[in-house]
């Protein structure tokens, strides 16, 4: 399990995190989700270490990881697997040397051994005959699958998705959706994802949190999300346009 | 970078000491960041495991790419001053000094510090965006959620294989600016043979073969230093990239030289 107590975070002047509170049980799929900006990757990139918190406490199955340095962290970080938004392939190593990095890196495999997972990786994410392409050669949507390979390869607990499918197209968007869930129902892992794709991700969510001005403002099972009388998330959820106090942008170019 | 403004409550007479407060501010801290960089890479190089194939593809990277640069460099260097300093001994009667000359120039100031300067524009310009690039695509962070240090695995390598590659480059250039200053000496200018390199062992000792070495090992530490902490800070998107590898080569030429006038006035 995942506790997040107090998370705040602030960038100069700005504060980003006033104070998440949200717990993620072993083996559920949860997505955060909240507008463009609203601090979803900062959030995300406390949970995995690479930001600290000015206050509040991340703990990963009884180890509060946000104090944590080194060795330490990383031995934390082993049971973890992200898929960053633009993948973060290396673009000096083909698919299945990205693949594959994380086991060269941290396990004693065998080359054939790791050969063996890696093919059955790519196999599982419809990339099988790609393993020889460099990441520059391949579609948007190839190098998501790229990341999600590279991310399950060491069959991790836990797996991080920072919006994962931004930037493709709704087939894609499904394509990636039902990979994940695919891949969850096989490995049982706990996957904490970072997304914007509504109505999308109501279908593959266990639970579902609103981040929003820096705290998690609902969070529940996507039917109580959907049914939320809080009007920021009907808002979200509907993609209404904001009003200000000039009135909305239709209005506001009538009267102009 | 740019340090934070001034809040406008504060007194307009306060503001400029204010200002120049947070810029001391700013460069002590990055001071302070440059050395915990290097002191955190001096670390990892003396402790295991250590990335051979990572180390290779450094040596590779900084040596072997700019082997045409140094070889190219070294022959036009070695010929302009063959040619300078023969026209100068000349006046003097002196030109059967003019082999020292050459060597000694290169071999104690011009070798290290122009090849020093060239690999820089080359490969340690390289390594910066190289850097950079896999900072702003978020590949560094992936390293890093991978349990692997990025230091360790882009930094070392790249200390390590300029601390080899250097001296070798170094000597290369030095050897093939000799060779260039006897084409000009020797073969156009008619100086003999004999002369032109007996000279060289009489002048040449072994304090000044050091000299130049130790300059080149200093360069070899110093190049990828700079050049890998200006890509791990580097700013956001195509145009941090850019400036980042701008500064690198600015700062590290002129490091080059600072650094050369020093060992130059404590070496023998």
């Amino acid at each position: 399990m995942i506790q997040i107590r107090g998370l705040q975070k602030r960038f100069g002047s700005q504060p980003v995190l006033r104070g998440v509170d949200v717990e993620i049980a072993t083996g559920e799929i949860m997505v955060i989700i909240g507008r463009s900006g609203g601090g979803k990757s900062v959030l995300l990139k406390h949970l995995i270490g690479l930001l600290r918190p000015d206050a509040g406490t991340v703990t990963v199955d009884g180890t509060e990881i946000t104090r944590l340095r080194g060795a330490a962290l990383d031995r934390v970080r082993e049971r973890y697997g992200v898929v960053f938004q633009g993948g973060a392939l290396f673009d000096s190593m083909s698919v299945a040397d990205n693949v594959a990095f994380p086991l060269r890196e941290r396990s004693r495999l065998g080359a054939a051994e790791i050969r063996g997972r890696v093919q059955e990786k790519l196999d599982q994410v419809g990339l099988s005959d790609m393993g020889h392409k460099n990441p520059a050669e391949i579609s948007g949507g190839m190098r998501k699958r790229v990341a999600i390979a590279r991310a399950l390869v060491t069959e991790p607990e836990i797996v991080f998705f920072d919006e994962p499918t931004t930037g493709l197209d709704p087939i894609l968007v499904n394509t990636i959706h039902h990979l994940i869930v695919d891949l969850h129902r096989k490995f049982r892992f706990t996957a904490v994802m970072v997304s914007h794709e509504i109505p999308e991700i109501f279908e593959i969510a266990d639970r579902v949190g609103m981040l929003h001005d820096g705290v998690i403002v609902e969070v529940g099972p996507p039917e109580a999300i959907r049914a939320s009388a809080n009007p920021i998330v009907q808002q979200f959820i509907r993609g209404d346009v904001e009003t200000t106090a000039a009135g909305p942008p239709s209005e506001r170019g009538r009267r102009a | 970078m740019f340090p934070a403004p001034v809040p406008e409550s504060w007194p307009l007479s306060l503001r400029p000491i204010a200002a120049m407060g947070r810029v001391c501010l700013d460069v002590v801290s990055a001071l302070g960041r440059f050395g915990t960089f290097f002191g955190q890479a001096v670390g990892f190089i003396v402790v295991p495991p250590f990335k051979l194939g990572r180390l290779l593809d450094r040596i590779h990277f900084i040596g072997f790419r700019s082997l045409s640069i140094v070889l190219l460099t070294g022959a036009f260097t070695g010929m302009v001053l063959g040619l300078q300093v023969y026209l100068t001994l000349v006046r003097f009667g002196s030109e059967a000094y003019l082999g020292p000359a050459v060597a000694l120039a290169l071999i104690r100031e011009l070798g290290p510090v122009l090849c020093a300067v060239f690999v820089t524009g080359l490969a340690g310009s390289a390594l910066t965006a190289e850097i950079g690039i896999m900072k702003i695509t978020e590949q560094i962070d992936a390293l890093q959620v991978m349990a692997l240090n990025p230091v360790r695995y882009l930094v070392v390598p790249a200390i390590v294989a300029g601390v080899i590659t250097f001296p070798l480059l170094t000597s290369i250039f030095d050897v093939i600016g000799i060779l260039g200053g006897y084409l000009v000496g020797v073969e156009l200018l008619g100086l003999s043979p004999g002369t032109y390199y007996g000279e060289m062992r009489t002048f040449v000792t072994w304090d000044d073969l050091m000299t130049g070495y130790w300059k080149a090992l200093s360069f070899g530490i110093i190049v990828p230093w700079v050049c890998t902490y200006k890509g791990f800070y580097c700013g956001h998107g195509a145009e941090g990239v850019a400036r980042a590898t701008t500064q690198a080569v600015v700062l590290t030429s002129v490091l080059i030289l600072v650094w050369d006038y020093f060992l130059g006035s404590v070496l023998p």
